[in-house]
This record gives C-alpha cells, structure tokens and sequence, in this order.
C-alpha cells in the first residue's frame, strides 16, 4: 500500500478540472450542464487550496476556498435566475439555439 | 507707331470681345452693340493696315530695319526671351499682306455675317487671329514666333468652329487643331534643337553664329547628324503642319467649315503661309543645309502637284479652292527650297491678294445662292451677279498666272528659280509645277465655267432669289482685286528683280553657292514661255470639258474609274490616316480605357481592396459562431498558448 500524499489530491484535481473544461466545450445539450461544469471547475480549484493548506500547514488557504464556496453560491443562484428567464423569453436552453451573438 | 500696328487688332479683339459678353438679348439693342463691335474692330484693323503701308515704306531698302523692344518675357539662368517687335523687310511684307487681307475681311464679314446671331464674337476672333499673326511675323526669337504661332492655331480653331452647332465644324476644328499638333511638335523640338546649338532663341543672335556651327554634329540614339539639318527639319515639319503640306495637309480642305471669310483670311491668306515665313525667316539657317532645302523642294513640289491634281475633281467650290491654296503652298515651299526665298515670299504676297479674292468671291456667289456650295447646283450666274464674276475672273487670270495680273509674275519666277537651280531636285519641282501650272488652269477654269456659264442647275427658288453683294461686300473685293492684278508687277523690281539685294538688305540670307534666283533671269526660252503654254493648254481643256461638251468629264470618269475615284478620294490620305492612326488609337484608348482602367485600376485600386476587405470581412465574421463554448475554447487555447510562452521564455 502506499500513503495518499499532495500529488494524489493535486491529480484529483486536475482531472475535476479538465472534466469542467470538456463538460463546457463539448457540452452541446443544455446550459445547467455548463453551470455544473463551472461549479466543478471551481470546486476542484478548492481541492487545490484545501490540499496545498493541509501540506504548507497555512490556514490561508481553507479560509479562500470558504470564500469560493460562497461566490459559487451566490454565482449558481444568479445563474440558474439567468437560465430561468432566459427559458421564459426564448422557450430553450440548448446550447446550440443560443447563438444571437453570430456574425 | 510701329507698336501701335501691332496692338490695334487686339485692342479691337478686346473690345468686341467685351461687347460679346454684355450684349443684352433685346433684338433692337443688339444690332446697334453688333454695330459698335463691328465698328471698333474694323477701325483698329484700318489703322492698323493703314500704319502697316507707313511702315512698308520706311523699313525695306535698307532702311529702318529695327527691333522694338517691349519687355522681358522669360529670363532664367542663361535662357532669355523678350517681347520684341522685329520690323525688317520681311516683317513688312508680312504685315502688308496680312493686315491688308484682314481689314478687307474684316469689312467684308460686317456684309457676310450680317444674319448670323453672334457678330461680336466673330469680330473679337478675326482681330485676335490677327493680333496672333502679327505677334509671329513681328517675332524677334523663336519663343515669341511659338507664341504667334500657336495663338493663331487657337484663333484658327475658334473660327473654323465657330458654327459650333454643326458637327460637321466640330470635327473639323479638332482635326485642324490636331493636325496641327503633330507640325507644331516638331517645331518645338526644333527649337530645343536650335537652342541645344546655339544657346539663344533669339534671330540675331543665331544667324550671326550659324555660320560658325555649320559643321556641328549631334550625336542621337547612337547615330551621328548634321545639327543644322536636324534643326531645319524639325522646324520644317512645323512649317508643314501649318502651311498644309503633303502628309500633313488633310486639315486645311475640312477647315473649309468656317465661315468664308475666315477662310478667306486664315486658310488661304495669312495664317497657312506662316510656315512659308517661318522657313523664310530662317533662311540662315536652312542655307547651311542642303538636306533640309532638298527636303523643302521635294515636299513642296510633290503638294502643288498632288493638290493641284485633287482640285480638278472637286465639286464644293469652297475645297476647289482650299486644294489651290495648298497647291501654291507647295509651290511656295520649292522656291524656298531651291534658296529663292523672296521669290517664295513675292509668290506668298500676290497670292494672298488674289485667293482671298477669289474666296472672298466664292464667299459673295454661295451669299448669292442662299448658301448652296455645290458647283454643280450652280450654273449660269453671271448674268445675275456680273461684278462677282468679273472679280472671281480677276482672280482666276492671276491664279492661272496669265499676264499681266500677279501670278504670272510670281509663278513663273518660282519655275524658273527651280529651273535655274540646275539640280536634279531641282528639275523635279520644276517639271512637277510646271504641271501643277496645267492643271491650275484647268480647275480654275472649270471653276468659272461650272460657277458662271452654261445652264443654270439650281433649283428655282434659288435661282429666283440670286442677287448681288451688297456694296460693303463688293467694296473691299476692290483693292484686293487691285492687289491682285498689279502686285506682281509692281513688286517684280523690288522683290526679285534687280533691286532685290538692296530692297532685302539682311532680312534673307543666301549663299553664294545658291545662285537658283540669279539663274532665273537667264534661263531658255522655252522655260520662261512653258507655264504660260500650259497655262493655255489647261484652260482650253476646260473650255472644252465643261464649255463645249458637258458630256465629256462624267465620260472620262467612267472610262477611268479607278483614276478619278483615287482624285475624288484625295488619293485615300484621309482613309489611310484613319487605318493607320486614328484606328489603333481608337483600340489603344479603348484598351487602355477597358483593360487598363476600368480592370487594372478600378479593379485592384478602389473596386479590388474594398472586395479584399468585404472578404476579409466576411471571413472574420465567420468566426463569430455566437457559441458560447467557442469563445470559451479560444480563450481557454489563448490562456494555455500566454502560459507555456512565458514558461519556455522563462
């Protein structure tokens, strides 16, 4: 057996975070999956700080990723509020209909 | 005085010019505003006639040749050229003739034009085009004469144009014009060429040192030439250009558009024998160069030919004419060319009297025939219009060169200076004019008779209405006709008889090789009595063609089918200069206009990068999908792309 160290979390992290990233390029099918995506992003970002407090011994580091969590909290309401008007004015969230922006 | 001769005209011009611009519209007024411009143009070209005979009679015989100097016109570094008034024996003759023949145009027009709606304007072109003349006769350097030059092919131009509702005067005003413009190229570059020799434009200066140049070379594009000829030839194909000769000479029939007494004036009188006096005037030059004086000869001879033969077939009484002007232009230019200059010059003068007689007589039959100017439509009007016909008459006899009137004088001492060359090129002009003689008489005589005798062949309401000139038409036909009977007899001495050295003085310069004119006086018999012969002979053909048996010209014709369609045709100048220039400069301009403009330069200039940006443009929108996860994904790429760059660089 071998001992869970830094690396195992930073890994861990890293592919949270490429799942994110992918979940948001590749995503065709609807907006609450990108919203998830980001909050998977932001969440393997935690892990991050968390892994990186518990190996400096710095509370620095917990104290930031409560702030995370708060900004995501505050960043899925007001994007699921977004998601849910925007459903009320066009009648879909598929990714691929939100294109208004085309040239 | 002298100066005043020189400015009256443009003083007229002015004038009426002005009166041109502020004439009210209300019919009554206008005629007395045409009245008042008519009046003060005719008054200063008198004056100006009137100075001109004081002047005739202070500056030849060695007199009072002088230059008037006025101001300085161009002076940079070594270049200099002034406004100055050159009065020698030449410059008085010129002003005799021209101011002469204009103020009796100028009186004449007051008759002529007197239906036309726009006198003044008439009147301020005729003054000018003659302040022009007197500008280049008067010149003292070659950029003066330039000056003259081109502002009486200005004045030509307006003229000749001056019915500018008709195309047909259009077109002939911008062919004359452009005619023109290949002479008047070559008379530029002769003067850089005379300016490379010599390093002055002015007479004086270079005919004192052309001696001292006569054996200067150039050396061009490899080759080397005789400066003096390469100069005299350039200057001379100015001098064809304006004097109408052979390859150059297809403006001066169509110029027949202007009003007749324009052509009476321009075309036949002054302006085409500019050239004449251009080469005369640089005679000093042209002595050193037998080339160039062989070129004159042989241009010269082969146009009295050629248009003389053109003449005989032509039916516009107006082109008769024009094609015998160009005629004694190239007999003018042999006698030039074999070193007679005065004969030339004497030639220049009778014929400015009697052809602007003989035009200003046409100019009175085609009034009388309610301005018909087909020969053919005419016929049998001397009875109606008898001192027409006896003026043409006059002018006819001194064109033919029957004595005593002017030509005999003056033609016949051109033949026998040719003769007296005793040069191949020489005997060529004067068997060439000799017939040119024979067929002068002939046209000239088929003039009268299609124009006076036989039946009448217009219609009735012409004939009805034929009537003869008014007095102020008739009038001035008087002193020239006068010109044109004694000229040549007075003048003879003094021109090229035995008073001609001292009546000259410097004004002509000849060598002593050049003995033509002084061989004249003794040439055979049979020299001297040959164009009198074939005077005789051409006008006892025309009696017989048109007199006595009508039948026989259109006989002729159909028996040569091909010989008179080259006549009719003006030996095909007009339709070869058509194929050869003025088609591809068709294609040229409409290639350039098409591939050149419109695709090269439209096409990537101004229509090409607003294309390449519309496309640019187009392709850069496309990168616009307005998915969100697009510009997530570039931004994500451009994060990573700034991150390993600021890795590697560091």
């Amino acid at each position: 057996m071998f001992e869970i160290g830094l690396s195992h979390y930073l890994t861990v992290a890293a592919i949270l975070f490429t799942i994110g990233v992918f979940g948001i390029f590749l995503n065709r099918k609807n907006l609450i999956v990108i919203l998830m995506s980001i909050e998977l992003i932001l969440l393997s970002v935690n892990i991050n700080f968390v892994a990186f407090s518990s190996y400096l011994g710095d509370l620095v580091g917990q104290v930031f990723t409560m702030f995370v969590l708060t900004v995501a909290a505050a960043e899925a309401g007001i994007g699921l509020a977004i998601l849910v008007a925007f459903f009320r004015n066009r009648g879909s969230i598929a990714v691929e209909d939100i294109n208004a922006m085309k040239g | 005085m002298y100066t005043a001769a020189i400015f009256l005209p443009l003083l007229g011009a002015a004038l009426a010019g002005l009166i041109a611009f502020f004439r009210p519209e209300d019919e009554q007024k206008k005629h007395s505003w045409d009245l008042a411009a008519q009046l003060v143009s005719c008054s200063g070209l008198l004056l100006s006639a009137a100075l001109s005979i004081w002047i005739f009679f202070e500056v030849p015989n060695g007199g009072n040749a002088h230059t008037v100097h006025l101001m300085t016109w161009i002076s940079s570094g070594t270049f200099e050229a002034s406004w100055a008034l050159k009065f020698d024996t030449l410059t008085a003759v010129m002003m005799i003739v021209v101011t002469g023949v204009s103020s009796m145009v100028h009186v004449y027009s007051v008759g002529y034009m007197h239906h036309d709606s726009s006198v003044p304007r008439f009147m301020a072109y005729l003054s000018l085009f003659t302040f022009f003349m007197l500008m280049l006769i008067t010149a003292s350097n070659l950029v003066q004469l330039f000056f003259g030059w081109e502002g009486v092919g200005v004045a030509s131009y307006l003229l000749i144009g001056f019915w500018y509702k008709k195309p047909s005067a259009c077109s002939a005003a911008i062919k004359a014009f452009l005619v023109n413009r290949v002479g008047d190229f070559g008379f530029a570059l002769g003067i850089f060429a005379v300016y490379m020799i010599f390093g002055t434009v002015q007479f004086d200066e270079i005919f004192a040192a052309a001696e001292a140049k006569k054996d200067l070379s150039f050396i061009i594009f490899g080759g080397e030439f005789h400066a003096l000829t390469a100069a005299c030839l350039l200057l001379f194909i100015g001098a064809m250009g304006k004097s109408a000769q052979l390859g150059l000479h297809t403006w001066l029939p169509d110029a027949m558009e202007g009003p007749t007494p324009v052509s009476a004036l321009i075309h036949a009188a002054t302006m085409v024998t500019a050239g004449v006096f251009m080469v005369a005037r640089m005679s000093p030059l042209f002595e050193y160069s037998d080339t160039a004086l062989t070129v004159v000869t042989i241009v010269g001879a082969c146009t009295a030919f050629f248009a003389a033969t053109v003449g005989c077939v032509q039916n516009d009484i107006k082109r008769v004419i024009a094609y015998s002007t160009c005629s004694q232009l190239g007999y003018m230019f042999f006698a030039l060319g074999v070193s007679a200059y005065s004969a030339g010059i004497f030639h220049l003068m009778t014929h400015g009297f009697f052809k602007a007689l003989l035009f200003l007589g046409a100019g009175s039959v085609i009034h009388a025939m309610s301005d018909e100017q087909d020969m053919r439509k005419m016929g049998g009007l001397w009875k109606h219009i008898k001192v027409t016909y006896i003026l043409m008459f006059i002018g006819s006899w001194a064109l033919i060169g029957l004595p005593p009137f002017a030509g005999y004088f003056s033609k016949d001492i051109i033949l026998e200076a040719a003769y007296g060359a005793h040069t191949t090129v020489g005997m060529f002009a004067f068997w060439l004019g000799v017939g040119a003689a024979m067929l002068t008489a002939f046209y000239s005589t088929r003039l009268l008779i299609m124009t006076f005798h036989g039946k009448p062949r217009g219609d009735e309401v012409v004939m009805a209405h034929v009537h003869e000139s008014p007095p102020i038409m008739l009038l001035p036909l008087l002193p020239l006709a006068a010109g044109a009977m004694l000229a040549g007899y007075l003048g003879y001495e003094n021109f090229v008889g035995h008073n001609a050295s001292l009546f000259w003085d410097k004004a002509l310069l000849i060598l002593d090789s050049h003995q033509a004119l002084e061989n004249a006086h003794h040439v055979p018999a049979w020299v001297k009595y040959s164009p009198l012969v074939v005077g005789v002979i051409g006008i006892g053909a025309a009696i017989v063609m048109y007199g006595m048996a009508p039948s026989l010209p259109k006989g002729l014709a159909n028996a040569f089918p091909g010989v008179y369609r080259f006549l009719d045709k003006k030996w095909y100048f007009d339709e070869l200069y058509d194929l050869v220039f003025v088609r591809p400069a068709f294609y040229l301009g409409r290639g350039f206009w098409k591939a050149g403009d419109g695709q090269l330069i439209d096409g990537v200039g101004p229509d090409g990068i607003a294309a390449a940006t519309m496309g640019a443009a187009k392709r850069a929108a496309k990168l616009q999908t307005g998915y969100l996860y697009h510009g997530a994904f570039a931004m994500a790429i451009g994060v990573m792309f700034l991150v390993s760059w600021y890795m590697l660089t560091h």
